[in-house]
């Protein structure tokens, strides 16, 4: 049977253009458009055609980015709102987990809440009561269910609605990004409320941007994209195909958005002096000039500017400087920073004793990294010429990001070479029973032990 | 639409609740709570009393003694009316969230915002219950029956409006503040701190057009003014515009329903 059945489903909003908006009752009445405005005439297009069914007893997972009409998509499904064109046709009780707790009022107690969204999500009276004592103790708020839920925490508020959505007993289960409720143990238990769900056979719709959980949950993926289904089918694939998608786009609005070092001024070394002290805590550049750092790059192991590294790769920092007279008191340093600002690695051509003569006219120096063994995340690059006693002549504070990214989940900013041995009474198995232990990642550890 | 109405049926439980929320939310945390429903429209008497026996002394018509009494017959269901219409302007918007992410029918939050105000009206008919006691008028039995159908006239004009209202106000913010000034003119036009017969016969016209008038006239009829009840055709016609005013008001918020939650 079909649970879900999506045809041809178009919803455009009405994109607030110049003439609708400061539209106010009066100027539609004068202009005579009152009935027109109210009409969704034109405006912008969430789903363009979106066509697909959910069988009965599937899980279904949604995945793409923000803006790509998946929220869309499943307030459709849950009945809010009606689509521009198309059909929408369901079959059973629907829960959508959609905002949890939305309609909570602060000022009444967690218990009265509970029973009006209840009746909101379609139980009856007598249904709630009977199930009360579940729903308080699955959101594990039973201390506090009689105080007014403005008193409560996020996370117990958040908690109280997930646990009035799931006792439901829905037939159809839509979730729209709400597992990041609660603690560690409360996810956990979410997600066994969910494997119950699809044991007893309910359907499940889940929109998320946590793939690995696409992975494990779900019978299948669809990856929207702009309004349309760009691929569906084995989430394995799907996730695999968009997770490469993602990274190309970002590996394009990187080199998009670098940020072009401040243009060079002609002014006299003085003048620099005082126009630094300005800028000191604005755009991370600072120095007297002497030397400039006219371009930075960040190149992969072809020579190509690239700004996503996978953990691993070769990164080259490559920087064009030109003295503007001959010089012999000068070194070049590096540093690499995480988002967070910690510093995970610095040195300069001074304290690794690099001998360098006299620079005297425009050169190009690089710093290779042959294998960047961070985990994954954006980094900062820190680029610098300076005295040897250590006063700048143009350094460059966090001007430059690049991205690196894993297959695996490790976590730190170091990722050491490493291989896992076992001696005595461990069994290794080969399938993929345990969930964390994927092939790719066999694949790198031993690509990474093979370099 | 008529389907649409059947289904409000079902949600009885659920809109009995909300208002029961929406009554006991409005005075947590306030030293007086609920006693606010009577000390409201007490305030409001004493102000218009002070008006017209301190301010404006001897203008108070002959043959309206006593005055506080005449005046809280109107001002009763007035403020009923009035704060239902001017809390549904807001009651879409305030409960956007949950029409754009439970589903959920939307007229259900101006229903509940104008069964609240009528629990409140409620609330205060003891104080005229006491004024009627201290002043010793006597009211009979079969007089007092016909104040149950004036409150459900009322209700079905005043739903009609706050659908209207409500809809309205999540297209056209404007319409919170146009009514704001609408609902002070309005209640100058209504006869209920001056009597009907008081004012030139031009303004009659006027007053005949408002079918609030008609509404505080019945009140004042069954509570103020002795003897039987003499007004049944103004009742049954204002009962009349009444709901077609609630069939136009319900039809204007169904057409509009599927595009509230792409607009809160």
């Amino acid at each position: 049977m079909t649970a879900i059945q999506i045809h041809e489903v178009s919803k455009a909003y009405r994109r607030f253009s110049r003439r609708r908006k400061f539209a106010t009752l009066k100027s539609a009445l004068l202009s005579r458009t009152l009935l027109r405005d109210l009409r969704v005439n034109e405006g912008f297009e969430a789903l363009k055609g979106v066509s697909f069914d959910v069988e009965t007893g599937r899980s279904v997972g949604i995945i793409g980015r923000n803006g790509s009409g998946k929220s869309t998509l499943l307030k459709l499904i849950a009945g809010i709102g009606k689509p521009t064109m198309g059909k929408v046709r369901v079959n059973g009780r629907i829960s959508a987990l959609i905002e949890l707790g939305a309609g909570f009022h602060p000022e009444i107690s967690g218990r009265e809440n509970i029973f009006i969204n209840g009746m909101m999500l379609g139980l009856s009276r007598r249904e709630i009561a009977s199930q009360l004592d579940a729903i308080v103790a699955f959101a594990e708020l039973e201390d506090f269910i009689d105080a007014p839920v403005k008193t409560y925490s996020s996370g117990m508020y958040m908690r109280l609605g997930f646990s009035v959505a799931i006792h439901v007993d829905p037939d159809i289960l839509l979730v729209d990004e709400v597992l990041a409720v609660g603690d560690e143990a409360f996810t956990h238990k979410c997600l066994d409320k969910f494997s119950e769900f699809r044991r007893r056979g309910k359907t499940i719709v889940l929109v998320t941007h946590s793939l690995d959980l696409i992975e494990r949950l779900c019978d299948e993926a669809i990856w929207l994209d702009q309004g349309l289904v760009k691929a569906q089918g084995n989430p394995r694939r799907v996730v695999d195909a968009y997770r490469l998608d993602v990274a190309r786009v970002e590996d394009q609005q990187l080199i998009a958005t670098k940020k072009s070092p401040p243009t060079v001024t002609d002014d006299t070394p003085e003048d620099d002096v005082e126009h630094e002290t300005e800028d000191e805590a604005g755009p991370g550049r600072w120095g007297s000039r002497e030397v400039e750092i006219l371009d930075v790059q960040l190149l992969g192991r072809d020579g190509q500017i690239q700004k996503v590294f996978e953990t691993g790769d070769q990164m080259e920092i490559r920087l064009r400087v030109r003295p503007s007279y001959p010089m012999t008191d000068f070194a070049f340093g590096i540093g690499i920073f995480n988002a967070e600002g910690v510093s995970c690695y610095g040195t300069n051509t001074q304290i690794e004793g690099v001998k360098l003569g006299e620079l005297h006219s425009e050169a190009d120096v690089s710093f290779i990294i042959n294998s960047l063994d961070l985990v994954a995340g954006t980094y900062m690059v820190d680029v610098a010429v300076h005295r040897q006693n250590g006063a700048p002549y143009d350094y460059h504070h966090h001007l430059y990001t690049c991205r690196v990214t894993s297959q695996v989940n490790d976590v730190g900013i170091f990722r050491p070479r490493h291989r896992w041995s076992f001696t005595g009474g461990v069994k290794m198995t080969l399938g993929n029973e345990t969930s964390q232990n994927k092939p790719e990642e066999q694949k790198t550890l031993e690509s990474s032990d093979t370099e | 639409m008529f389907a649409n109405l059947r289904l409000l049926i079902r949600y009885r439980p659920l809109i009995q609740s909300l208002a029961a929320r929406e009554l006991k939310a409005r005075y947590r945390g306030s030293l007086l709570g609920f006693f606010w429903s009577f000390v409201n429209p007490l305030l409001l008497l004493l102000i218009y009393s002070f008006v017209f026996t301190v301010v404006l002394p001897g203008t108070r018509p002959e043959g309206y003694e006593p005055y506080a009494l005449f005046m809280l017959c109107g001002l009763l269901p007035w403020t009923w009316f009035s704060s239902s219409l001017l809390e549904s302007s807001n009651a879409l918007i305030t409960g956007g969230n949950l029409i754009k992410k439970v589903l959920f029918p939307a007229e259900i939050l101006p229903i509940t915002t104008v069964l609240a105000n009528l629990a409140h009206f409620c609330l205060g008919l003891p104080i005229l219950a006491v004024f009627l006691i201290y002043y010793g008028t006597t009211v009979s039995f079969f007089e007092l029956l016909w104040f149950p159908i004036i409150v459900v006239v009322q209700l079905l004009l005043t739903l009609g409006l706050a659908f209207i209202v409500s809809a309205l106000t999540v297209y056209f913010r404007d319409v919170r503040d146009l009514l704001m000034n609408l609902l002070t003119l309005w209640f100058f036009l209504t006869p209920i701190i001056y009597p009907a017969s008081m004012a030139p016969p031009w303004a009659q016209t006027i007053l005949n057009l408002n079918p609030f008038t008609h509404l505080a006239i019945s009140y004042q009829e069954v509570l103020f003014r002795p003897g039987p009840f003499h007004e049944v055709w103004r009742l049954a016609i204002v009962g009349g515009i009444s709901v077609l005013v609630f069939l136009i008001g319900y039809f204007i918020f169904d057409r509009l329903r599927d595009t509230l939650a792409d607009e809160i």
